[in-house]
């Protein structure tokens, strides 16, 4: 007996997607004789090599669609590797998703028992723990009810009770805090805790970086089929969540919609922009006259026009204090602002005014934004900074 | 390595357990009759077929008991009716299953041939009340039908798992078999003595295994007069064709079955 629970070995995962699968007879001779390459060949996994220690608690992560439920998929035995070899030692419990096996015509009873018969526990079993089980769902009066009249809440309450009675060497977690309210995923930490202190083996799948680090042991990033990332939670998580920050992209808008009096004028807008930051520079230049005191703001908009998010140099926390322009001189200033959009696409204004609300130059729709955040992640602290930088008249 | 082996026949054994008495709850589930119908469905077919066959045109006059004779052929057909097209459709329907969790995929057939074989049983119960009925008296041969049932069972099933991995592949096999079903039930002689026709076509029609059961199981509960393989051929040596052909069907299926099972998760 080694420490290693699961060693996978070189494995390929290679799917065949028929551009139209032969599945009747008449296809077969109407297309299977010509031979045409009737397929695509998908890789979803590429030389996955990689080893978990008994009673570790280890983290799968990787985005929508890079291979990783593929692979929980393989090590549960589901799909068959097309290449190299997976090894688990002891018993292995195949809890990849809630509720497998519930049928909607059953009372909620009947598919404890079902649900419970399918994790490996006989009736006599069931029968021992099946207070518990109801009683942890918080379904006392509805366990008599066909599971079709459950809310979807109830219903994932009464898969997660009967899926934590599971016991085994090996447990395969896939993306269970995806599902449910505030109140199921506290539920859920606290029997990961538990689970924790036990000498299980555990896999875990998630989107939650927060739950990675907390729990796993080691954990690994799959990106494209391949490992990118392996060993320490950390370093992982922080692979992770650099995978989108260059999901929002900024480019220029042709049509601005500019006005004002021209007594201090925008040169240039740039804009840029990552899932963690916004960075927009303003270039001005005051062409006819010297100017006191002068502001600076910025608003984003979404697509039906409503004001998301905004900030001038008198707001922000290190800001350059009060802006002045003296005739014929140029001035870089410099807002970075964490980025709080969600994912969606944001139109930029840029407006300089005086202190009253003299509108010197403004620009509507200076630049476009586009958000992807694939899942609800902010950047953790909020600030906000204003850089003023004198700059050297260029001749023109 | 026995106590692995113990393991994984123990988690069939309750996963056996558990879809067998899943699949009887919902068969009759909103219905008012419920399981009553299991037993009212062959009974009103035999009672159409009574009319029918018996009293318009007259077939098996010549055999004692018929109208018992009959719904006997029925109900063992129904059954392998019943397995064969649950069969089918088993690991199609289960994909969602499938897909999430690694289980021995032959319990999904399996548990549909046992809540067929829990059927028959039932029926079984109408054809002796209909046997008592009209005074069968019961012979010692009586003790044969424990082994025709199993070969029964086991006909029946083997075709379930080559059906049911061959629906995976090619999803014309349920229109196929529903046309072959149609022939087999006039070709195998269940409606009429096989007497009545050429001794050609009898000497080839009771080498399918399904007439044979059919056949013997007559035999053997209700009257001598059904004819067997032995009283056709004259050689009671041809019974090993049926029971090849059963081993044969039952080795195909069984490795064929074997081997796409694996990829049972993909291909559905």
């Amino acid at each position: 007996m080694s420490d290693t629970a699961i060693k996978v070995d070189k494995v390929y995962k290679r799917f065949k997607l028929p551009h139209e699968k032969i599945t009747s007879i008449k296809t077969l001779f109407t297309q299977g004789f010509r031979r045409k390459k009737g397929y695509e060949v998908q890789h979803a996994l590429e030389d996955i090599s990689f080893e978990i220690k008994k009673g570790e608690f280890f983290g799968i992560v990787g985005r929508n669609g890079s291979g990783k439920s593929t692979l929980l998929k393989m090590l549960a035995g589901i799909y068959q590797p097309t290449k190299g070899s997976i090894r688990t030692e002891g018993k292995l419990v195949p809890f990849i998703e809630l509720g497998v096996g519930f049928n909607p015509e059953l009372t909620g009873r009947e598919n404890v028992y079902l649900n419970g018969a399918l994790l490996g526990f006989s009736k006599k079993e069931i029968d021992a723990m099946y207070d518990d089980i109801v009683a942890f769902a918080e379904l006392e009066r509805f366990m008599d009810q066909k599971l079709k009249n459950y809310s979807s809440g109830m219903q994932v309450r009464l898969a997660f009770s009967v899926a934590t009675r599971a016991k085994a060497d090996v447990l395969l977690i896939d993306e269970v805090l995806a599902v449910g309210d505030a109140d199921f995923q506290r539920k859920c930490y606290d029997y990961f805790k538990k689970l924790k202190k036990t000498d299980t083996t555990i896999v875990f799948v998630t989107h939650d970086m927060n739950a990675v680090k907390t729990f796993c042991d080691r954990a690994m990033l799959i990106e494209n089929g391949e490992i990118t990332s392996y060993g320490k939670v950390d370093d992982v998580a922080d692979d992770y969540l650099r995978l989108f920050s260059g999901d929002s992209k900024a480019t220029t808008k042709s049509t601005v919609k500019r006005w004002g009096s021209g007594d201090i004028k925008i040169e240039n807008i740039e804009l840029k922009a990552s899932n963690l930051e916004i960075t927009i520079d303003v270039s001005l230049s005051a062409p006819r006259t010297s100017i006191e005191e002068f502001v600076v703001g910025y608003n984003f908009r979404n697509s039906d026009g409503t004001m998301i998010m905004g900030g001038n140099n008198l707001n922000a926390i290190s800001g350059a204090g009060k802006l002045s322009l003296q005739k014929h001189s140029h001035k870089k200033l410099t807002f970075t602002t964490p980025n709080f959009l969600g994912t969606g696409e944001y139109s930029l204004d840029v407006i300089v005014r005086d202190v009253n609300t003299t509108i010197f130059d403004k620009w509507e729709g200076a630049a476009n934004l586009k958000v992807t955040k694939s899942e609800s992640y902010y950047p953790t602290v909020a600030y906000a900074t204003v850089k003023s930088m004198e700059v050297t008249p260029k001749h023109e | 390595m026995l106590e692995k082996i113990k393991e994984r026949y123990t988690y069939s054994a309750i996963l056996l357990r558990e879809l067998v008495i899943t699949d009887f709850k919902l068969r009759y589930q909103s219905s008012i009759l419920g399981y009553v119908w299991s037993l009212l469905r062959p009974l009103a077919l035999f009672i159409i077929l009574y009319f029918v066959f018996v009293k318009f045109l007259r077939v098996g006059e010549s055999i004692e008991h018929f109208p018992v004779y009959l719904l006997l052929g029925i109900v063992i057909w129904n059954y392998f009716s019943e397995v064969t097209n649950n069969g089918v459709s088993a690991i199609v329907s289960r994909g969602d299953l499938l897909r999430k969790l690694n289980f021995p995929k032959y319990v999904i057939i399996l548990a549909g041939s046992f809540s067929a074989l829990i059927n028959l049983g039932l029926n079984f119960l109408v054809v002796i009340m209909f046997a008592v009925y009209n005074d069968v008296s019961l012979m010692s041969s009586i003790i044969w039908l424990p082994v025709l049932v199993i070969e029964l069972f086991i006909f029946s099933l083997s075709m379930a798992f080559l059906l049911g991995a061959l629906f995976v592949k090619i999803r014309d096999v349920n229109y196929i078999w529903e046309v072959i079903m149609q022939g087999a039930f006039y070709a195998t002689p269940i409606l009429y003595p096989i007497s009545i026709i050429p001794e050609l076509a009898q000497k080839i029609l009771i080498l399918n295994p399904m007439a044979q059961i059919i056949q013997d199981i007559r035999y053997v509960a209700i009257t001598h007069e059904s004819a067997t393989i032995g009283t056709v051929y004259g050689n009671e040596w041809m019974r090993l064709v049926p029971l090849g052909i059963v081993a044969l069907i039952t080795v195909v299926a069984i490795t064929y079955f074997r081997a796409q099972s694996k990829h049972f998760a993909e291909e559905v």
